[in-house]
């Protein structure tokens, strides 16, 4: 009788067993949210080490292969150790309490999924420690680069894709399985926030393209060990086929990066707007048609490696398409903002950022489309530059807007404001010093990946890496802001923002350990 | 002058002398214009989608600068009630989507344009390796004398690793350029010996994958005689950033003495094979290929880079048989980074390089390596 009862009312577990054993999606979206923090450190630390060299021409502090292997890690761990977790953590913390769950629809393998992540950075990261060195062939990892000619850690590499393919794909379907069947009665699907939405399109984007991944790398696996010749031109096989195989997942990856961004972002802007975001339901219609123009355009990345001119053609014109449901979000999200009654509390100032600074990735992006034009632009800092600034002003800045917006539900305490617009300020600064001298470097001819440059482009270098630096520092600041959150501070109330919308809100801060246990009043539903 | 006067003269000079020279290129913002009309067809594309996307960012952030500054809530602004409207959404999806067809047709015809490689006056097969090109020029009959060399950096190491200053062309200089006439359409036939690479000179606009097991063709017209300096665009190892193209454009009259010119050079090389060659001839000539070619794996010293790239100071293979060795050499190790230097090196250089490594580094087998023996040994394969 009296564990009946205590099913209804427990705490959490005392000490690690709680973090180990948990299933639910609150412990273990702090889990995703803590592990994606260690990883951006991480990952970030690699890039001063980059930063760092690139600093003056010639070499100073590593050898060009160490450099090889920063970058490699670098983009490993900031694409599958910080960016994409943080997404699941979100969606683990918030998606249950958006749509009125009591939790996610598969609670042991959400524990599972997160712990196997781990694992495959711990295995991963060791490379770093064995005398063949991490992997040293970028994170695209061509072949026969990453296999016939790879470093013997490969196989460290290979098995640690595999693990962190093996948890996306759980994640996934996890949030597939909450989404379409535990939404209280009331949240229909076009009532659903958007992040809801994006995470949804996200998710199926991932059940579709990490298998592919995974098949990628077991070929790489079987020319590694088992003598095939899937990518080795001597035994008859096709490197092209290799960069196809990948870029089939590598493109649509990139829009499992962003859309959930969008989501947050289609949030924050009309809480802080204190109006209905503009265009519910074609941001929606958007969001699914952006997730299936990604399938169909993966060979932009391969506009050099001589595909016949009707391929080229094709994937410039689909490549080009993706801006306009791309265009309509952006032009959604301003017109929210007009006409509102704006302030700029640091959420709103991150968002702020997210869509101009989103914006000019995206019409480099449209300038990469263009096919000619990628012939001068291909492999160089131009596309170092794009790329950054969608995914760091881009996805990284919308997962700060949501940290902070989300914060006081979390903890139930306000966060330090000053601190966090400071934050925000040094971050923003940094970011363009950072990334926006990349375009001239590549437009003036600098290779991506390499250790060392020629004299002319030292002067934008040393100011890329200044911003660098100075980006770097200032996430330490979030780190303070956070744990100053977690310690105390002001109390937060259930509402937080006083233009925040949806189930999330009527819950007291913090949320309680279990919520909507019952289902909520259907009245409360209303559409975003 | 009194010495601190003196001091500060000479550092007013050299910060004068060091700011005039990064003001030359230092501060270049966009693509170069380039000297061929497809380079110049694609700069124009490039600034024009350019002007495009700056119009709508002034538009685009304007509304959302508009309303930062006009909708405050600290000013009082009570937020307005509209959230949708299906006339405006269809407005600014169809604006978007002709502005995009009107990129889409110049982009057309430019990569048309580009993709004709036919009918070329010239054709040179590039072939990537790690960490060179090659340079073979096609015949027109096969009795003519061929004209193939390889492009190595020829930046020093101490200039790399900051013993010595950096000159002008730092990492764009090589020790044999590609060299092609003015106003000729020259084919690129594009492949690669080991791992990708891509050739890329920015002011032809021509920049292409060099994959092995396929040839991509690849072509241009130089209209300016001049030095084009490019390089490496794909990750190809260690030496990624170290395998600078330049092609130096001659007036057709140039161009053939050079190339008659190089037909000779190649003749007398042939010739060379068969000459007895001395000690120290030898070790001064395969420390120079060792710097050049062999360093960047097996570093200096011969200390190697455990465990891919394996010493050469003491190693059982440089110090044991020495027709085994020159095949190691000749033939690579396959599936490492050891390449086949049959081709890569002459005769007379491979025979200097084996001699070199067996007395350098503290081996000392005193064997001299003459390039008859190489011969006989490449004749025998």
């Amino acid at each position: 009788m009296s564990a009946a009862h205590d099913d209804h009312h427990h705490g959490p577990a005392k000490g690690l067993s709680r973090w180990l054993f948990t299933t639910n999606h609150k412990d273990i979206g702090t889990l995703y949210l803590w592990f994606s923090f260690a990883m951006f450190f991480l990952g970030g630390t690699f890039a001063m080490v980059i930063r760092a060299e690139l600093f003056q021409p010639g070499m100073q502090l590593v050898e060009p292969n160490f450099f090889n292997q920063m970058t490699t890690m670098h983009g490993l761990v900031m694409v599958f150790g910080a960016v994409m977790p943080a997404f699941v953590g979100l969606a683990n913390w918030m998606i249950p309490m958006m749509i009125g769950a009591p939790d996610m629809a598969l609670p042991r393998m959400n524990n599972w999924s997160f712990w196997m992540l781990p694992f495959a950075f711990a295995m991963l990261s060791s490379t770093l420690f064995m005398d063949a060195g991490a992997p040293n062939f970028g994170w695209t990892f061509y072949a026969p680069l990453s296999t016939t000619y790879a470093p013997e850690t490969v196989t460290f590499f290979i098995f640690a894709v595999h693990v962190m393919g093996a948890s996306s794909i759980m994640g996934a379907i996890n949030i597939i399985a909450t989404v379409l069947n535990m939404r209280a009665p009331g949240m229909t699907l076009m009532k659903m926030p958007l992040f809801v939405w994006t995470w949804l399109i996200t998710a199926y984007l991932l059940i579709a393209v990490m298998p592919v991944l995974a098949g990628v790398v077991t070929m790489m696996l079987f020319d590694v060990h088992f003598g095939t010749s899937f990518f080795n031109a001597a035994g008859g096989g096709d490197p092209v086929l290799f960069q196809h195989v990948f870029w089939f997942f590598g493109h649509p990856e990139v829009y499992i990066m962003i859309l959930p961004a969008f989501g947050v972002v289609s949030t924050i802007i009309p809480a802080f707007s204190r109006k209905r975001l503009f265009g519910y339901g074609s941001m929606v219609y958007a969001s699914a048609s952006i997730a299936f123009l990604s399938m169909i355009v993966w060979a932009h990345h391969m506009f050099t490696v001589g595909m016949p001119i009707a391929g080229e053609l094709f994937f410039m014109y689909a490549t080009m398409l993706i801006s306009v449901p791309t265009g309509v979000k952006v032009f959604n999200w301003a017109a929210t903002m007009f006409k509102g009654s704006l302030s700029f509390e640091t959420p709103m100032l991150f968002a702020i950022a997210f869509v101009v600074l989103f914006t000019i990735g995206g019409f480099t992006g449209l300038m990469l489309a263009i096919t000619p034009a990628d012939f001068q632009y291909h492999d160089t800092y131009f596309v170092v530059a794009h790329f950054h600034y969608v995914l760091v002003p881009g996805a990284v800045f919308s997962i700060m807007a949501a940290v902070y917006y989300w914060l006081p539900k979390w903890t139930g305490y306000m966060y330090d404001e000053r601190l966090a617009k400071l934050h925000f300020w040094l971050s923003f600064i940094g970011v363009n010093v950072l990334f926006f001298p990349q375009h001239f470097l590549g437009l003036a001819g600098m290779p991506r990946r390499i250790p060392d440059y020629a004299l002319q482009f030292a002067d934008f270098n040393w100011i890329s890496s200044i911003g660098g630096f100075l980006f770097g520092a200032s996430q330490l600041i979030m780190l303070v802001v956070v744990i100053k959150c977690i310690k105390g501070g002001k109390k937060a109330t259930a509402q937080v923002w006083d233009g925040a919308k949806g189930l999330e809100w009527t819950v007291e801060s913090p949320a309680p350990y279990h919520t909507f246990t019952t289902p909520p009043n259907p009245d409360l539903i209303e559409t975003p | 002058m009194l010495p601190k006067a003196k001091l500060w003269l000479a550092l007013t000079v050299a910060a004068l002398s060091l700011l005039s020279t990064n003001l030359q290129a230092a501060w270049e913002l966009n693509m170069p214009r380039g000297v061929t009309q497809t380079s110049r067809e694609i700069y124009d594309l490039h600034m024009q989608i350019i002007w495009w996307c700056v119009a709508i960012g002034v538009v685009v952030f304007g509304v959302m600068l508009w309303s930062t500054i006009k909708y405050r809530k600290s000013k009082g602004a009570v937020p307005a009630n509209f959230h949708e409207s299906t006339k405006v959404e269809i407005i600014w999806t169809i604006i978007p989507f002709v502005i995009l067809i009107l990129m889409a047709v110049p982009a057309t015809q430019v990569l048309t344009e580009a993709y004709d490689a036919s009918e070329s006056d010239l054709d040179i097969q590039i072939t990537g390796y790690q960490w060179r090109w090659e340079y073979r020029y096609l015949r027109e009959n096969a009795d003519e004398e061929e004209v193939s060399f390889f492009s190595n950096l020829a930046t020093s190491r101490e200039e790399i690793n900051n013993q010595l200053p950096k000159q002008e062309n730092y990492l764009l200089e090589v020790d044999n350029a590609l060299v092609i006439p003015v106003n000729k359409k020259v084919r690129f036939l594009i492949t690669s010996n080991d791992v990708i690479h891509a050739w890329w000179v920015p002011d032809f606009a021509v920049k292409k994958d060099a994959i092995p097991g396929f040839i991509n063709e690849a072509w241009t017209v130089v209209e300016e005689p001049g030095i084009y300096r490019g390089q490496c665009a794909e990750l190809c190892g260690i030496d990624h950033g170290f395998m600078p193209v330049v092609v130096h454009a001659l007036p057709q009259d140039e161009y053939d003495a050079w190339y008659a010119g190089r037909q000779e050079q190649a003749r007398a090389a042939r010739e060379q094979s068969n000459n007895v060659v001395t000690m120290s001839d030898s070790l001064a000539m395969g420390e120079e290929i060792y710097n050049r070619t062999c360093i960047a794996c097996h570093q200096a010293g011969g200390a190697g880079l455990a465990p891919a790239f394996p010493a050469l100071a003491g190693s059982s293979v440089v110090n044991g048989d020495l027709t085994a060795n020159i095949q190691l050499v000749m033939n690579g190790v396959p599936g490492t980074a050891m390449a086949s230097y049959a081709r890569m090196l002459s005769p007379v250089e491979l025979a200097a390089i084996v001699t070199y490594i067996r007395n350098s580094f503290g081996n000392s087998t005193g064997d001299l390596v003459q390039p008859s023996e190489v011969n006989a040994l490449l004749e025998a394969q």
